[in-house]
């Protein structure tokens, strides 16, 4: 039995306010990155033509229409620079995935393990680094990588290299980055189901002759899937479209597709090329996003 | 306060009449009512009486439709087909919080952000009762239900017992014409239980008011309520005082469900002095006394419960068995399970079925008690036999 | 959970907690430190010093940009709480309305959407609209995306209440919206409160979405320390960042109370 019918209408007028919202700033500016993906670039206010002027009349209108072309969307295909920030962004988004995965298992099982007062302790411990800024903590490593930065000093007073490395601007610093940033994301979703896994099934594993490791992934392991795949998609999906992280710890010799995209708008004033690669980069998460779409219904939705 | 000054206080607040309708006018009139989820009848064309001042019990397996039912008549469903009258006017449509009907939940929804007193005026502040009048009524309910000096107390900081009691006050409170009690001791201890059942029969006697309480413990509902509604895939099975339910089950589905029975199917055979002979395949020919409504069919079942089966060693005294047709059959004790009270029977017949046996400890030392394996007569009268059609 | 029976900590689990938890707060603790450097040199120590503190104080843009973010984020975590919570309600009480896995599925997927995308799209609505940009049309941005965080939050409170509360309060006498007010928003209001001061933080920390949407002459605080930062570290970004750690932790501290507020009540802690 679902909610009780008499409580079902007055919830439905609550919609109203936030449908028409999330339709007029959500779901139509898509149109908008659709339609404008397919214009030309023109040296003008706003830099694209056709504009769509409904002033104009029927004819004006299907003129528009004609002049919309996937010529954008061809130069993506064909230039060498989209297509590899496409695949450096995959890239970048599964090694980083792997290794929050790796980093935070660990971590979220421990806290999973913890006595139960100290567990909210520990979560809030994660969530609080959560709620500062991502730009400080971003700005906090490059503190530390700079070339004369702190890890330097003691690398180089310990003796373990003889001159400063050079930290900054480099994949590592933005791995770095990245996993720093999204490990609250990873470790929330995966302690929340290993905290709700019912410690006598270990007991009864052990006592059915599994040792502690076989009874981790026998029992342990497969039911903490679904955790594994919310924090897999949580950090992921918005790891491909990243720009600060990126921009400010990695080289600039080989970019993401946040990055290009922001160049093409921000510096060449290119904005119909960069609707068309935001209208790619959606395209590409559109699986993974409506993966997450279906976890985060069931997990709120189906009790 | 003392109980009876809360008694007092309460006739003497009576502001509104008592319903006193015609005895032949019930208070309730549930009426073809038809709830359905989907394809699934939850409650099918469901037609029922209740009358004022009754304690009614709704008893039936889980998923039997009596709780939605109960929902019907609070108002939190609505039904598809059929009225609900109360005191003439039919509600099925009014909503919950517009009908002179409350209702105790089974987990007792108690507001857990307000403390006791709260929690029992909250009904009344939405009433608009004045200040003064509201004090009353809310230190007479906390008196009514023995909660002196709790009434600070959040809801997290009472017993289960004292749970229960709050939300009993809290739905007396407004004083409904009807109480529901949905499932309301099911959360208590057996003990508990048991005391608060009685609790519930004298309030309710005392105060007069109309109780429905639904329940799919048979002995709560026996020990509280005058008359039980049994409740099977949306219909009433039956609709009876407690011994009679027991004693005198409409179907085979209500023996079965009411208590413990042996069934044994069989044909009318003869009639004789208002007896009946049914040959049974498993016990033989078995004599019971002819039902008031005369058996149509030749196809029935015969129903005795275990505590009327007796055992012994070599069958009835035979100035019993002049007195009366004596059913006596022969087999073999096979199990024996002493509770204390009485100890329960499983003896093998010899046509291979089993019976089912209960006899009460009388004497603390029983050197006669049988044990497995010991040849024994099994008998009963055919009064204690009932007939039922298939 | 786990901690009860026969599962004890493991010398494994300690390292794992330990650095993860040193890995987190470590690098957080040496900026704060060094916002308290005397030397210009942000490496190089010159005892403890407040200058760069001044410095913030008299940095007349830096200010300005501070300014505009406070109200941008007071304005748009009040608009998003609202919504979310209205959003919320619909989704937990509303049953099967029609349309319902398309609102579900737009409150859920700005949050993790690419922040990119939202940004970049918003900017043409705003642009197609002819819309002046500035404090609005970031606010207006911000309450989009922050409005889902809260939605997640109060719904996930909604859900984990016990639904006959509303009915019992329906049975003394409330309407339906009665009943919602009396059972049911004390005890979400926890969850409220902590989904309001997630949207304000949420926007205090937007860099990308308000580069897109914000207009000339009107820069948040991310974008000017951004902007900063791309040229080189500074002191002073360390004092402003420590500031910034500070009303968080502030704003933290109110959240736990809120959460002690509604244990004392005998509800479990809002998530998040």
């Amino acid at each position: 039995m679902s909610a009780p019918s008499i409580f079902t209408r007055p919830a439905r007028l609550a919609v109203i306010a936030p449908y028409l919202w999330m339709a007029l700033f959500f779901l139509v500016p898509f149109a908008f990155v659709l339609k404008i993906s397919m214009s030309q670039t023109a040296i003008a206010q706003p830099p694209y033509t056709p504009v769509f002027d409904l002033t104009a009349g029927w004819e004006a209108i299907k003129a528009a229409f004609a002049a919309l072309s996937a010529d954008n969307f061809r130069l993506l295909v064909s230039d060498d620079l989209y297509v590899l920030s496409y695949l450096r962004s995959l890239v970048v988004a599964s090694v980083s995935t792997a290794i929050l995965l790796a980093i935070g298992y660990p971590i979220a099982y421990g806290m999973a393990r913890l006595p139960r007062r100290w567990q909210s302790v520990a979560v809030m411990l994660v969530i609080v680094p959560f709620w500062t800024s991502f730009l400080i903590r971003i700005y906090a490593w490059i503190n530390i990588l700079q070339h004369d930065g702190l890890l330097n000093q003691v690398l180089l007073a310990l003796h373990l290299v003889s001159a400063p490395v050079v930290w900054l601007s480099t994949d590592s610093a933005m791995y770095l980055g990245i996993v720093y940033s999204y490990l609250p994301f990873m470790i929330l979703p995966l302690y929340a189901t290993l905290a709700k896994l019912d410690p006598a099934l270990l007991e009864a594993a052990s006592d059915l002759g599994s040792s502690p490791a076989r009874a981790f992934w026998l029992v342990t392991f497969p039911l903490s899937l679904p955790g594994v795949a919310a924090g897999a998609l949580l950090c992921f999906i918005p790891i491909v479209g990243e720009f600060v992280i990126p921009d400010l710890l990695a080289g600039s010799d080989s970019l993401m597709i946040g990055q290009t995209l922001w160049l093409e708008f921000f510096t060449n004033k290119d904005w119909p090329v960069a609707s068309a690669a935001a209208v790619v980069l959606l395209l590409l998460l559109l699986a993974p996003l409506l993966l997450y779409d279906r976890l985060q219904r069931r997990q709120l939705e189906a009790r | 306060m003392t109980d009876d000054a809360a008694k007092a206080a309460w006739d003497a607040d009576s502001a509104r009449p008592e319903p006193q309708p015609a005895a032949d006018v019930p208070l309730l009139r549930i009426d073809a009512v038809v709830k359905k989820f989907g394809a699934f009848r939850a409650v099918d064309r469901l037609s029922l009486d209740i009358r004022a001042g009754e304690f009614f019990a709704l008893l039936g397996p889980s998923g039997c439709g009596k709780t939605t039912l109960l929902r019907m008549l609070a108002g939190f469903e609505t039904p598809d087909q059929g009225r609900i009258l109360l005191d003439g006017k039919d509600i099925a449509q009014v909503l919950p919080h517009q009908r002179p009907v409350n209702m105790m939940f089974q987990n007792y929804a108690l507001f857990p952000h307000l403390n006791v007193r709260d929690n029992i005026a909250f009904g009344l502040k939405r009433a608009g009762m004045p200040r003064p009048q509201h004090d009353t009524r809310v230190a007479e309910m906390v008196a009514l239900v023995k909660l002196e000096g709790l009434e600070k107390r959040k809801p997290d900081q009472l017993s289960g017992g004292q749970k229960q009691r709050v939300a009993l006050a809290r739905s007396l409170a407004r004083r409904p014409q009807v109480l529901l009690l949905d499932e309301p001791l099911a959360a208590l201890d057996k003990k508990l239980r048991e005391s608060t059942q009685l609790e519930l029969m004298e309030l309710q006697r005392r105060l007069g008011l109309t109780f429905i309480i639904v329940t799919h413990d048979q002995e709560e509902a026996m020990t509280v309520a005058g008359r039980i509604g049994v409740m099977d895939a949306g219909r009433l099975e039956q609709v009876a005082t407690p011994r009679e339910l027991y004693e005198a089950p409409g179907s085979r589905w209500v023996a079965e469900f009411v208590g413990d029975v042996n069934l044994f199917e069989g044909q009318v055979e003869q009639r004789e002095n208002s007896r009946l002979a049914i040959a049974t395949r498993d016990a033989g020919t078995v004599f019971v006394a002819e039902p008031r409504q005369p058996v149509t069919k030749a196809s029935v079942c015969v129903a005795i419960r275990p505590e009327k089966v007796k055992l012994s060693r070599r069958g009835p005294a035979s100035d019993a068995v002049n007195a009366r047709a004596i059913n006596r059959l022969d087999g073999v004790v096979t199990d024996v399970g002493y509770l204390g009270g009485l100890t329960t029977y499983k003896v093998k017949l010899d046509s291979g079925a089993v019976l089912r046996s209960s006899m009460a400890n009388t004497a603390r030392l029983d050197l006669d008690a049988y044990s497995p394996g010991q040849r024994v007569v099994a008998w009963f009268t055919p009064d204690d036999c009932v007939v039922l059609e298939q | 959970m786990m901690a009860r029976g026969s599962n004890k900590l493991s010398p494994f689990n300690i390292t794992a907690l330990a650095l993860g938890f040193s890995f987190l707060y470590l690098p957080i603790v040496i900026l704060v430190i060094y916002s308290f450097n005397a030397s210009r040199l942000v490496t190089v120590w010159g005892g403890w010093s407040l200058r760069w503190y001044v410095e913030f104080f008299n940095d007349r843009a830096m200010l300005d940009a501070a300014w505009m973010s406070f109200r941008v984020a007071a304005s748009s975590a009040t608009l998003a709480t609202l919504l979310g919570t209205l959003a919320a309600v619909a989704l937990s009480r509303g049953a099967n309305f029609r349309g319902r896995a398309l609102f579900s599925g737009m409150l859920y997927a700005p949050l993790v959407m690419p922040e990119v995308i939202t940004g970049l799209s918003l900017l043409l609505l705003f642009v197609a609209l002819d819309a002046e940009r500035g404090f609005w049309t970031v606010t207006i941005a911000h309450t989009t995306l922050t409005l889902c965080f809260v939605a997640v939050v109060v719904q996930s409170r909604l859900g984990a209440l016990d639904p006959t509360l509303e009915e019992a309060a329906m049975d003394l006498g409330c309407d339906p919206l009665r009943a919602f007010l009396a059972a049911t928003l004390p005890l979400i209001l926890p969850s409220i409160a902590a989904g309001w001061m997630l949207a304000f933080t949420l926007s205090l920390d937007d860099l990308v979405i308000a580069s897109f949407t914000t207009g000339p002459g009107s820069s948040t605080l991310p974008i000017r320390i951004y902007s900063e930062v791309r040229l080189g570290v500074k002191p002073e970004i360390n004092a402003i960042c420590t500031l910034i750690i500070g009303a968080i932790a502030v704003v933290i501290v109110g959240a736990s109370l809120a959460a002690k507020l509604s244990d004392a009540r005998g509800e479990s802690a809002a998530p998040l």
